[in-house]
C-alpha cells in the first residue's frame, strides 16, 4: 500500500491534477468560513455589475479628507468622464471645421480637448448638421468647461422646514478619501449575477454543491456498477445472462435521454440536488460493470481463487479477499471518471432547465443556465459565464489528470 | 456472405430489443410526472372565462385530444400505433403544431451539426493521437495536456468560448440562430451562404471537443500496439516502419470503433445542450422550449428520436466494425 501510494505520487499527471482538485477543494472549504454570507442573499438592484470595488458614496463624502495635489489627476478625470462615442462625435466635428483627420488622435484626451477648445464655436454650422447634434454639442462644450476648469462640487441637503437647499460642505477637485476610513466598501472580486448576487461566494458554494453531487452519483453509480460486475463476472451463468443483457441495453440506451425522462418525471418541485445527484448515479453505473465484470471474469479462474474455493471460503470472503484487492485500482479509477462525469451531467441537464431547483442551493450548471438565459455570453459580461466555465474544467481537467496518472501507474505499458 | 449475414442478423435483432425497450422507457417515464399538464394548458385557454361549464367542457375536450383520459396501457398501445405511423400527436406547448411537425423543423439541424461534426473529429482526433504514439517527445508532451484539457471541457462550455472569441469579440461570425433572422428557409444563395456562416462555430466546438477526447484514447492504443511482439519481430525481421505503422494503427483503430459507440451517447447528449448556447434550432432547443413548457409528448418524442438517432449509428458501427475487423471476417469466413 505504502509502496504504491509513493509511486502515484512520482507520476506528474497525478500529482498536478491532485494539487488542482485540492486547491479547489480547499477553497471550497475555507472560503465560507472568511465570508459567511448567504450565496443566494440578493445584494444588487440591477443585474451584472462588474467585478470591482464598491465604495459607499456617502460614507466616503464624510470620511476624512486628505489633500493630495497629483499631477495627472486632471488628466485622468477628464479621460474618464468622455466616453468613446463624445470622442467619436468631437472627431466629427472636428473634421468637418476642416481639422486634418491625421492631426486627431481620439485616443490622446489631452491633445483633442486642445483642439476643441481652439476649433470649436457654438455658431458653426457643419452642412447637414441637425439641430439635435447642435444642441449636442452645446451640452458637450458645457460639460467639457466644467471639466477644464477646476471647481468643487457643493454638497447641500434640503431644509425640511422651508424645503430650500443648504449648502454644507464644498469637495474639492484635490481631496481624497481613504477607502480603509470609508465605513461602507464591498468587494465583489467577480461582479454580480443577473439576479444582483455575489458571483464569486455563490461560485464557490456552486463548486462545492457540484462536488457533492458528483461525490454522491459517483458513489452510487459505483455501488451499483461493483455489485453487478462482481455478481456476473463471479457467478456467471443466468446471473450473469441476465446481467450482461441489462448492461448491454443500458450501454446503447444513452443515460443522457434517460436522465432528461427521469428528472422531467420527478418535477421540479421534487427535484432537490439530492435528488439529482440520485438519479445521476442510477443512470450511469453502466461504464464500471462493464469494466469490474471483464477484470472478475479474468481473475476468476486465478489460481488463488481456485485454492480459496478448495479452502471452503465463503463467497462473501473469496470477493472480499481475494478478488476485489486485484479490482481496487480499477474501482478506483471508474469512480474518478464517475464523479467528473456526474458533473458535466449536472451541468448539463441544468442548461435544459431539468436541474435542481433554483432557491435552494446554487450549482455550476444552474450558475451556467442564468448566465445563458440572461444572454451574459453575449453583452460580455464574462464574469457571469466564465469562471463557472472554468471551474467545471478544472475539476473535471484535475479528475482526468488523477486518472491518467493512475492508469501509466496501474498499466505499465502506456508508461513513458 | 452467408456467415456475415449471420452477424448483422444477430445485430438487428439485438437493434430491435433495445429499440422496443427504449420505446417502453420513453413512454413509461414521462407519464410519471405529478400535475395534469392538460389542466395547465386549459388554465390557459380559458383564461378570463367565468363559465364553470364552459371550462370543463373545454377542459375534458382536451384531455380527448391528447388521450390522458384513458387507462395507462390503452394509451400506450395507441402511442405505440401512432409512433410507427410517425404521429406523436400534439404538442401541448406549441398547439396547434403537431409533435411531428415541430421535430421535423429541428432533427435535420441535428444530424446536420451532429453527424459530420462527430465524423471529422474522430478523424482528426486519431490521426493527431496516433502521431502523438509514433512522435511521442515534444509534440506528444504538448498534444496530451492539451487534449486532456481539451476533453475536459463541457460542450457546452467550448462552445460559449468560442462564441465569445469569434462571435462577440472578433464579431467574424454569427452569435446565434441557425441561419439570419431576417431570412424565411428556401434554397437562394443568400439562405445557403447564411446556413453555412451560422454552422462554423458550433461545428468546430464540437470538432474540438471530440477531437480532445479522441486524440487521448488513440494515443494510448497505438502505444501499447507499438509495444506489442509483433511489432519488435517485424522490426528484426527488417521491415519498413511505414508498413508496420500501417498494421500498428489499423490495430489500434478498432478499440477506438467501439470506443465511438459507447460513447456516442454521451457526445451527442452534450453536443445537444451546446446547441442551446447558439440558439442553433435543433433538438436542444426543441427539449428546452419542451420542458418550460411542461409539454410531455414532445419532450418524450424528442427523447425518442434521440434515442434512435444513437441506436442507428451504433448499429452502423458495428457494421463498419464487422467488415474492419479480420477476426470477424475470419470467423464468417468458416
Amino acid at each position: 500500500m505504502k509502496h504504491t501510494l509513493r509511486q502515484i505520487f512520482r507520476s506528474g499527471k497525478f500529482v498536478t491534477g491532485f494539487v488542482i482538485f485540492s486547491v479547489i477543494l480547499l477553497l471550497v472549504i475555507f472560503y465560507p468560513l472568511v465570508i459567511t454570507d448567504s450565496p443566494l442573499q440578493i445584494i444588487g438592484q440591477g443585474t451584472f455589475f462588474p467585478p470591482g470595488v464598491y465604495v459607499n458614496i456617502n460614507d466616503s463624502i464624510n470620511a476624512p479628507r486628505y489633500i493630495l495635489n497629483l499631477e495627472d489627476a486632471a488628466a485622468k478625470r477628464i479621460a474618464g468622464r468622455l466616453a468613446d462615442d463624445d470622442r467619436a462625435a468631437i472627431r466629427e466635428l472636428l473634421v468637418g471645421v476642416g481639422v486634418p483627420e491625421a492631426d486627431i488622435d481620439v485616443t490622446d484626451t489631452e491633445s483633442l480637448l486642445t483642439l476643441w477648445v481652439n476649433n470649436y464655436d457654438s455658431s458653426i454650422n457643419i452642412p447637414g448638421m441637425t439641430n439635435a447634434d447642435r444642441n449636442y454639442y452645446i451640452r458637450l462644450n458645457k460639460s467639457l468647461q466644467v471639466l477644464i476648469s477646476d471647481g468643487g462640487v457643493t454638497i447641500a441637503v434640503t431644509n425640511p422646514d422651508t424645503q430650500a437647499l443648504e449648502a454644507t460642505d464644498e469637495v474639492d477637485l484635490s481631496q481624497y478619501a481613504n477607502i480603509r476610513e470609508v465605513a461602507n466598501v464591498r468587494v465583489l472580486p467577480l461582479g454580480t449575477d443577473n439576479f444582483g448576487r455575489d458571483v464569486l461566494t455563490q461560485l464557490i458554494t456552486a463548486t462545492g454543491v457540484s462536488l457533492r453531487i458528483g461525490l454522491v452519483a459517483g458513489l452510487i453509480a459505483t455501488f451499483i456498477g461493483l455489485i453487478l460486475g462482481l455478481l456476473g463476472g463471479y457467478l456467471g451463468g443466468i446471473v450473469d445472462d441476465v446481467i450482461v443483457f441489462i448492461t448491454n441495453l443500458f450501454t446503447v440506451i444513452p443515460g443522457f435521454v434517460l436522465l432528461i425522462l427521469i428528472s422531467f418525471s420527478i418535477g421540479q418541485e421534487q427535484r432537490g440536488a439530492f435528488v439529482v445527484a440520485v438519479v445521476i448515479g442510477l443512470t450511469s453505473w453502466v461504464w464500471t460493470a462493464r469494466a469490474v465484470r471483464a477484470q472478475v471474469i479474468s481473475l476468476r479462474n486465478r489460481d488463488h481463487v481456485n485454492l480459496s474455493k478448495l479452502s471452503g471460503h465463503s463467497i462473501a470472503h473469496i470477493i472480499t479477499r481475494d478478488i476485489l484487492p486485484y479490482i481496487a485500482s480499477y474501482v478506483v479509477m471508474a469512480f474518478i471518471l464517475q464523479l467528473s462525469t456526474a458533473i458535466l451531467a449536472e451541468a448539463n441537464l441544468s442548461i435544459l432547465g431539468l436541474g435542481p431547483r433554483t432557491t435552494d442551493v446554487p450549482t455550476l450548471g444552474l450558475m451556467m443556465r442564468w448566465a445563458l438565459i440572461y444572454q451574459a455570453h453575449i453583452l460580455g459580461k464574462w464574469w457571469a459565464y466564465f469562471p463557472v466555465v472554468l471551474g467545471i474544467a478544472l475539476i473535471a481537467f484535475s479528475l482526468n489528470l488523477m486518472n491518467t496518472g493512475l492508469d501509466q501507474v496501474f498499466n505499465p505499458a502506456l508508461r513513458d | 456472405m452467408k456467415g456475415y449475414r449471420r452477424y448483422f442478423g444477430g445485430k438487428f435483432i439485438w437493434f430491435l430489443i433495445t429499440l422496443v425497450v427504449a420505446f417502453v422507457l420513453n413512454f413509461t417515464l414521462p407519464r410519471l410526472m405529478p400535475g395534469d399538464p392538460v389542466a395547465a394548458i386549459v388554465a390557459r385557454m380559458a383564461q378570463g372565462m367565468s363559465n364553470a361549464t364552459g371550462v370543463q367542457a373545454i377542459y375534458e375536450q382536451y384531455t380527448e385530444l391528447f388521450g390522458t383520459n384513458k387507462p395507462i396501457p390503452e394509451q400506450f398501445v395507441i402511442y405505440v400505433r401512432n409512433a410507427l405511423r410517425g404521429d406523436f400527436g400534439y404538442s401541448i406547448s406549441q398547439y396547434p403544431r403537431t409533435v411531428a411537425d415541430v421535430l421535423r423543423s429541428s432533427i435535420f439541424w441535428t444530424i446536420g451539426l451532429q453527424l459530420p461534426a462527430i465524423i471529422v473529429g474522430w478523424i482528426l482526433g486519431n490521426a493527431l493521437g496516433a502521431l502523438a504514439a509514433y512522435r511521442r517527445g515534444q509534440f506528444d508532451r504538448v498534444l496530451l495536456p492539451v487534449s486532456l484539457f481539451a476533453s475536459s471541457l463541457p460542450a457546452f462550455g467550448m462552445a460559449v468560448v468560442l462564441l465569445v472569441i469569434f462571435g462577440v469579440s472578433l464579431k467574424w461570425l454569427p452569435t446565434s440562430g441557425g441561419y439570419g433572422f431576417d431570412l424565411i428557409p428556401n434554397l437562394s444563395l443568400s439562405f445557403i451562404w447564411s446556413v453555412i456562416v451560422h454552422y462554423q462555430l458550433p461545428f468546430w466546438s464540437l470538432v474540438l471537443i471530440t477531437i480532445g477526447g479522441q486524440a487521448i484514447g488513440m494515443r494510448s492504443m497505438s502505444i501499447y500496439e507499438l509495444n506489442a511482439d509483433y511489432v519488435k519481430y517485424s522490426r528484426f525481421m527488417g521491415i519498413k516502419d511505414n508498413k508496420i505503422v500501417r498494421y500498428v494503427f489499423r490495430n489500434a483503430m478498432l478499440p477506438q470503433i467501439t470506443g465511438l459507440a459507447l460513447a456516442l451517447g454521451t457526445m451527442i447528449g452534450g453536443a445537444v445542450v451546446a446547441e442551446v448556447v447558439f440558439s442553433y434550432p435543433g433538438l436542444g432547443s426543441t427539449i428546452l422550449t419542451a420542458v418550460l413548457g411542461q409539454d410531455y409528448p414532445l419532450i418524450s418524442a424528442t427523447t425518442l428520436i434521440l434515442t434512435i438517432m444513437v441506436l442507428i449509428a451504433n448499429f452502423a458501427l458495428e457494421i463498419v466494425y464487422g467488415f474492419l475487423d479480420p477476426r470477424i471476417k475470419a470467423a464468417q469466413a468458416d
